[in-house]
């Protein structure tokens, strides 16, 4: 496999396989920052931060929002274990508009009380939702 | 012996009850069926996440995680997962069994996290503290759900309100066999992990974060897979329990009315034996 150009990608949501197929390269966001990850990476396990995941294969390019979970990287395949992952088909706009709306107030208007982290990660969900409709 | 009219009333409503037994295990036979299909579905995810666990675990060898040692408290939280409603045979007592007859477990330590009405009822009466009761749950489990509770308890065991986590459900093995369980989520089994995952690949895993911090993020996602997998599995084997309680409850009403037939007609012979005697023995003191 060496000088194969695929790799495998499983992901895995608690309620289906969201995806089972040979792709080029996949690239999302993790805690360490943004990866783009191609066949022979080194064995690595990485947490997922809320972002899009782009799914390289050899007809095209697919695209999700990609919330929570992490990943699982060998060199010849990767696996996804995603808590919450949509297709874009699957995402309702004005929905994840308001709740941007929502999580940059709470960010604004800053109060003992507010759990920053929360609110961040919330508006990192509905950016990456935004985005990916785009 | 009984009147013909008597039995003939008996035997009609054992025939309807018959006749509700009936539908209710078709009932469940289908929701069965879709309820099997929902926990092979979550396996998958459950699977590879209790390798992936496994590996963390093997890799950090003997760190003193917070999640990988009981809390200083004393209370247990116990996650039972019963179901809303009943004729289920045993399913719902077998699992409240569990906590009641566990022989060293204190009364007062033990907060009961209840999911289904039945085990809560049950729980309650006798004498066990209901921290929280989340009936609506067990109607359709949601992911969320797992995830919600699992935020809960994590925080209470942060707070050094609970220092261990259980989980009381009924785990599927197949559609007539199911087993009520009792497991420890938290602190984390460390030595059972570790046999499993070595005799699998033998992969040295990188982690990205630092392996502790890695176990920050991943053991609380591995604990709700395991609710949520075991919410599924109770689902499961809740409408198989039903279906098989319904499946007896069929055929013991076709036994009583079968009885019931035989006595009917013999009920019935008596009566004209009687009768032809009686008009015999009328028309000779007549002649």
């Amino acid at each position: 496999m060496a000088d194969s150009r695929d790799f495998q990608l499983r992901i895995i949501t608690p309620d289906r396989i969201f995806y089972e197929g040979s792709v080029e390269m996949v690239e999302f966001n993790t805690t360490e920052g943004e990866i783009g990850i191609l066949p022979g990476h080194i064995p690595m396990t990485v947490i997922v931060k809320p972002g899009i995941l782009y799914i390289h294969e050899e007809e095209g390019e697919k695209e999700a929002a990609l919330h929570a979970g992490f990943a699982e990287i060998l060199p010849e395949s990767v696996t996804i274990l995603a808590e919450i992952i949509e297709w874009p088909n699957e995402i309702d706009e004005e929905r994840a508009e308001a709740a941007r709306h929502r999580a940059e107030e709470r960010l604004r208007s800053k109060t003992p009380e507010t759990d920053i982290a929360r609110a961040e990660t919330a508006l990192q969900r509905a950016m990456a939702r935004i985005q990916v409709l785009k | 012996m009984a009147s013909m009219r008597d039995i003939k009333r008996r035997r009609s409503s054992i025939q309807g009850t018959q006749q509700i037994t009936k539908a209710m295990k078709l009932v469940s036979t289908v929701k069965l069926q879709r309820a099997k299909a929902g926990a092979e579905r979550s396996r998958a995810y459950f699977n590879c996440m209790y390798e992936t666990v496994g590996n963390i675990l093997s890799k950090v060898g003997s760190v003193e995680h917070k999640f990988l040692v009981p809390g200083e408290s004393t209370k247990k939280a116990v996650i039972v997962i019963t179901s809303n409603r009943g004729l289920a045979g045993g399913y719902n007592s077998n699992v409240t069994k569990l906590i009641t007859r566990h022989e060293s477990w204190n009364k007062d330590d033990i907060l009961v996290y209840a999911i289904g009405n039945k085990g809560r009822e049950t729980l309650r009466r006798a004498g066990y503290h209901i921290q929280e009761e989340l009936p609506e749950v067990i109607d359709e489990p949601a992911y969320m759900d797992a995830l919600l509770l699992t935020n809960r308890l994590l925080e209470a065991f942060a707070k050094g309100e609970i220092g261990e986590i259980y989980l009381a459900y009924t785990a599927f093995k197949n559609t007539v066999s199911h087993e009520p369980k009792l497991m420890r989520l938290l602190p984390v089994d460390r030595e059972i992990e570790q046999e499993d995952v070595s005799s699998g690949q033998k992969v040295i895993m990188n982690f990205e974060p630092e392996d502790e911090e890695a176990l920050d993020l991943i053991i609380p996602k591995y604990i709700t897979s395991l609710i949520y997998g075991a919410l599924m599995e109770a689902v499961a084997s809740e409408n198989g329990a039903r279906m098989q309680a319904m499946d007896n409850a069929t055929s013991n009403a076709e036994e009583m009315i079968n009885d019931l037939a035989l006595k009917y007609n013999r009920a019935r012979q008596g009566s004209i034996t009687q009768e032809l005697t009686e008009i015999i023995a009328g028309a000779e003191a007549l002649g």
